[in-house]
């Protein structure tokens, strides 16, 4: 029973304030049609870090800023990026520990799927699996939306290209060329329309999305991050691949090295 | 099918439904194998595991497919290798596949050892026989991991173990007299190659579920791989071959 009173006029929280109400559970609407929790969980997810997908010429590339807020951590943990299966991976920005149960379900999909048919799961399908399931989260009045967005990146085996989507809190998914999420997300899609995505190899998207967040991350940028990534293309033979250490940081420094630069181009422009 | 009224007056009357099996009947399970492999041969060896394994599927007697692969690698360093039902087997390899799914998954870049999947592939096999379902196959598990050759063996009721060298099926009867013989540590890959050999043209002179087409395989530090199948050498021209009615009153027997 949500606390509400009917005033003769309208539904109100039992202190009389109007409105109030419609956002204590997700199984009803506001009076303007909207779910608000749902919109809380999107507003969880722009407090976490960057998460940024390229459909590039040979292939796709996922890459997550995982914000660090122990210098006690071990680098490694806290993985943002994970394989579902040998041809698909999903990253997501958000609460980590709502990813957990995600990134379990989408593994389970993609193994019944190889199960049940003999062949890997569609990128298409896996994306609307797992867009069903969050869509189940944001029905129920005892649930909650998960606090996550989701890039999932997977192999077509029929058009023999990689794809990528995007699924939000609501549980609605697209497809993109470019796709960014996370704090500071317009000014990510910003820097990613400016990319031509068709030449850009994923090799180098990798750095070009280190240096899009090392750009858009000003504000905290004494924050430490790891930059996470997964990439499906031609050199890992279109299976999904965790990007190796060694490229994650040399492509981190050189994206620093980038923008410290501009950064001192600014500040002569200022002086 | 029983109507479910048939079957409600049979689970009453405890009567047979002449239409068939009817609820009321006990479950039943694989009783008996349908399609199978005969002989897996494995020994170990200097650089690692050998293993052969001929290409027939049996339908009972009939040889009804001659080209199947009996020995399959998993996870990087292992060779499995299956007699008995050759579907059972493909459901095994089902479940290595996703064991090499969920070692990816991970992505830790480390992969099970040859001993972890064999004990797996124990604890499987247990498990089915202990639901009365068997899975209707021996295994025999080899690889080479951390410079350490590896080879081990379930049953289809689970019953396993290591060891030098190893013989499955009518191979138990055929082969293992010839490998307790002839094997010693430390082989070479050819002295190795030449005993396994022996062993399959025993198998394949006396075995009457073999035909002449067979895969060898091996995991040594380079990791597991399986050759295309070969035929190996025979000799028809013994006397008792040739004529081998001659001077006995077997029957045509030898």
């Amino acid at each position: 029973m949500l606390p509400v009173e009917w005033s003769g006029e309208e539904w109100t929280g039992l202190d009389g304030a109007p409105g109030i109400v419609y956002d204590l559970g997700c199984n009803i609407y506001s009076p303007d049609g909207r779910v608000f929790q749902i919109e809380y969980a999107a507003k969880a997810v722009e407090n976490s870090g960057a998460l940024i997908g390229l459909k590039c010429k040979d292939g796709v590339i996922i890459g997550a800023e995982k914000l660090m807020p122990s210098r006690l951590l071990m680098e490694s943990s806290g993985r943002r990026v994970h394989p579902v299966g040998m041809h698909a991976g999903i990253a997501f920005t958000g609460y980590a520990a709502d990813g957990r149960p995600v990134v379990n379900a989408a593994r389970q999909e993609v193994e019944n799927y190889h199960d049940y048919y003999g062949v890997d799961m569609p990128p298409h399908t896996l994306a609307e699996r797992l867009g069903h399931y969050f869509h189940a989260y944001t029905t129920y009045g005892g649930y909650r939306p998960f606090g996550l967005t989701t890039m999932v990146t997977s192999f077509d085996e029929v058009t023999q290209e990689p794809f990528l989507h995007m699924i939000d809190p609501s549980g609605t998914q697209f497809r993109f060329h470019g796709a960014a999420a996370g704090k500071s997300k317009q000014a990510a899609k910003t820097e990613i329309e400016k990319l031509n995505l068709k030449a850009l190899t994923c090799a180098e998207a990798l750095k070009r999305i280190s240096l899009i967040i090392h750009t858009i991350r000003e504000e905290e940028k004494d924050k430490p991050f790891v930059l996470e990534a997964g990439w499906i293309t031609a050199d890992t033979d279109w299976k999904f691949q965790l990007v190796p250490k060694n490229l994650r940081d040399e492509a981190f420094e050189w994206g620093k090295a980038e923008f410290d630069k501009m950064d001192d181009d600014d500040d002569d422009d200022e002086d | 099918m029983a109507t479910v009224s048939q079957t409600l007056a049979c689970a009453a009357s405890g009567a047979d439904v002449s239409a068939g099996r009817s609820a009321a009947d006990p479950h039943k399970h694989t009783t008996s194998p349908i399609v199978t492999g005969t002989s897996v041969v494995a020994l170990k060896y200097k650089d690692g595991v050998m293993m052969a394994a001929d290409t027939l599927g049996s339908y009972g007697s009939l040889s009804r497919f001659t080209d199947l692969r009996r020995i399959v690698t998993t996870g990087g360093y292992t060779l499995v290798g299956a007699d008995g039902d050759y579907s059972d087997f493909q459901y095994v390899q089902d479940i290595l596949k996703e064991l090499e799914v969920e070692d990816a998954c991970v992505a830790d870049g480390i992969t099970h050892s040859p001993k972890e999947i064999w004990c797996c592939m124990a604890r499987i096999l247990y498990h089915r026989r202990s639901k009365m379902n068997p899975l209707w196959n021996n295994l025999v598990i080899a690889g080479f991991h951390e410079g350490e050759a590896f080879l081990g063996t379930t049953d289809k009721i689970g019953t396993s173990y290591e060891c030098d060298f190893v013989a499955t099926g009518m191979g138990l009867h055929m082969a293992m007299p010839i490998l307790r013989r002839h094997w010693k540590p430390n082989m070479s890959e050819s002295e190795a190659r030449e005993l396994l050999e022996s062993c399959m043209r025993t198998l394949f002179y006396r075995d009457c579920r073999t035909i002449n087409k067979i895969t060898f395989a091996s995991a040594t530090k380079k990791g597991p791989s399986v050759d295309e199948p070969v035929e190996v050498s025979t000799e028809w021209s013994y006397q008792s071959f040739v004529d081998p009615k001659a001077g006995s009153d077997t029957g045509g027997s030898w």
